[in-house]
């Protein structure tokens, strides 16, 4: 199970780096969106507001990762998909795109950290705890986008139908993360998100845990 | 016949909650004062609601394990039951802080989780929607739906007591730590959840019997 696993992630990021564009799009995607922020609050050397650039961060973040994650099941046509279906269990092919997808909203999230930084300045006082923040978020972003996706690529695939589905999922992630965020800019003591994290952690258990036990159920349709 | 009881128990509950609730009396909550019997009639709603989503999501396991169609029924027909009431439970409730609040819609968590609940139902029914195949469609649904519940127990249990809210049932504002319900209260709430969760599920099985009528009628269509 392990083994495969890991081949199968190995293949989706090998898959990713021969097609090299969309990578390169989403990555894009988030700098321009970033930057589309960036001249529409129309910032003269001045500095946003904290609650401003928390929601404005968490929105672009939110929005790559659901058009990042959208392609997992659309990439691959029929009869590649039948032929997974004969070599691997569709437990090890959920987690592998889960963990792969994961790496990849990390990868958005902390690109998007890095331009927001450098186009808006960087308000975090503590890094840490903003990290560990995206962490947990990248899991459960993905864990939730990765099921969602695979439930809409059954639907014929379209881009609505994915953000309907999925935003209302997502909004109670979103809300935790941008409370916790808020305040790890803010530098408050880290006992006041403690309890935060821990309900985030159970959120991306039970989304993890039904996208485990529901693919097979969709996997076999 | 033999499974009437059940309806004429929810009239006699609901026709004993129209009169109990809007004519008995009811404790002197200061700023609730007499909207407290909103009680009967928007909370009873969410109770409701959610036993009714409880029940289409049984019947959506149920669908995973069997595949058949009949329990898809039950399961799409009571998602639909418990949406009339989830808007039904928005209405009733704005109207209320209309005149509590004075606004119809606050930033409160509680009405966001009511809110951001709808949309995720909505969501199934254009799910269900774009799939033609029955067989699909079902079976999609059915993981969608599942998988929905999962997420919105936490939303509406969890989520609502972390923050604090103006809502009665929670937060830190005296004059709304209502709902430390008292006897009086008592005897009609439990009878109009019962009452309006009979009604609901008497709406739902009529829906359930039209729909599979629909089918017979079509199967009949086709083989002809």
């Amino acid at each position: 199970m392990l083994d495969e696993i890991i081949a199968l992630i190995r293949k989706e990021a090998t898959l990713e780096w021969r097609q090299k564009y969309a990578l390169n799009g989403i990555l894009l995607y988030v700098v321009s969106a970033v930057y589309i922020t960036y001249l529409s609050i129309g910032v003269k050397g001045g500095t946003v507001q904290v609650p401003t650039w928390n929601a404005l961060y968490w929105i672009i973040i939110l929005f790559s990762a659901v058009n990042a994650v959208a392609k997992s099941f659309i990439q691959e046509n029929q009869g590649r998909q039948l032929y997974y279906y004969m070599i691997a269990s569709p437990e090890a092919i959920i987690i592998s795109k889960i963990v792969y997808n994961t790496g990849l909203t990390l990868l958005l999230s902390l690109l998007g950290y890095i331009v927001f930084s450098v186009v808006l300045g960087n308000p975090v006082q503590d890094q840490p705890m903003f990290m560990l923040n995206l962490v947990l978020s990248a899991v459960g972003f993905s864990a939730c986008l990765t099921m969602v996706s695979s439930i809409a690529g059954k639907a014929g695939n379209n881009g609505t139908l994915m953000a309907i589905l999925s935003f209302p999922i997502l909004i109670p992630m979103l809300l935790l993360a941008i409370q916790i965020s808020k305040n790890a800019i803010d530098g408050l003591d880290r006992g006041v998100s403690l309890d935060k994290i821990v309900t985030l952690l159970a959120i991306n258990g039970i989304v993890g845990a039904t996208s485990y036990l529901l693919f097979p159920f969709l996997w076999k349709s | 016949m033999k499974a009437t009881w059940w309806k004429v128990l929810a009239v006699a509950l609901l026709a004993y909650t129209l009169i109990a609730g809007l004519l008995a009396d009811v404790p002197r909550l200061p700023i609730l004062n007499e909207t407290v019997r909103a009680l009967y009639f928007h909370v009873s709603m969410w109770f409701s609601m959610v036993i009714m989503l409880t029940v289409g999501v049984v019947y959506s396991i149920k669908y995973l394990r069997n595949g058949r169609l009949e329990d898809d029924d039950m399961a799409l027909e009571f998602t639909n039951g418990a949406i009339l009431f989830g808007v039904i439970g928005i209405a009733t409730g704005s109207l209320w802080a209309k005149f509590t609040w004075g606004a119809y819609w606050t930033n409160d968590p509680k009405l966001n989780a009511a809110a951001i609940g709808l949309l995720m139902y909505f969501a199934y029914l254009i799910l269900r929607n774009s799939l033609t195949d029955i067989f699909q469609r079902a079976k999609i649904s059915a993981v969608y739906s599942i998988f929905a519940y999962a997420a919105f127990i936490p939303l509406i249990f969890i989520l609502p007591r972390l923050t604090d809210s103006l809502h009665p049932g929670n937060g830190g504002n005296p004059g709304f730590n209502a709902y430390d319900m008292d006897s009086q209260l008592r005897m009609v709430f439990y009878p109009a959840v019962i009452g309006w969760a009979l009604l609901g599920t008497w709406v739902s099985t009529l829906r359930v019997r039209y729909r599979r009528l629909a089918r017979k009628m079509e199967e009949k269509m086709i083989n002809q």
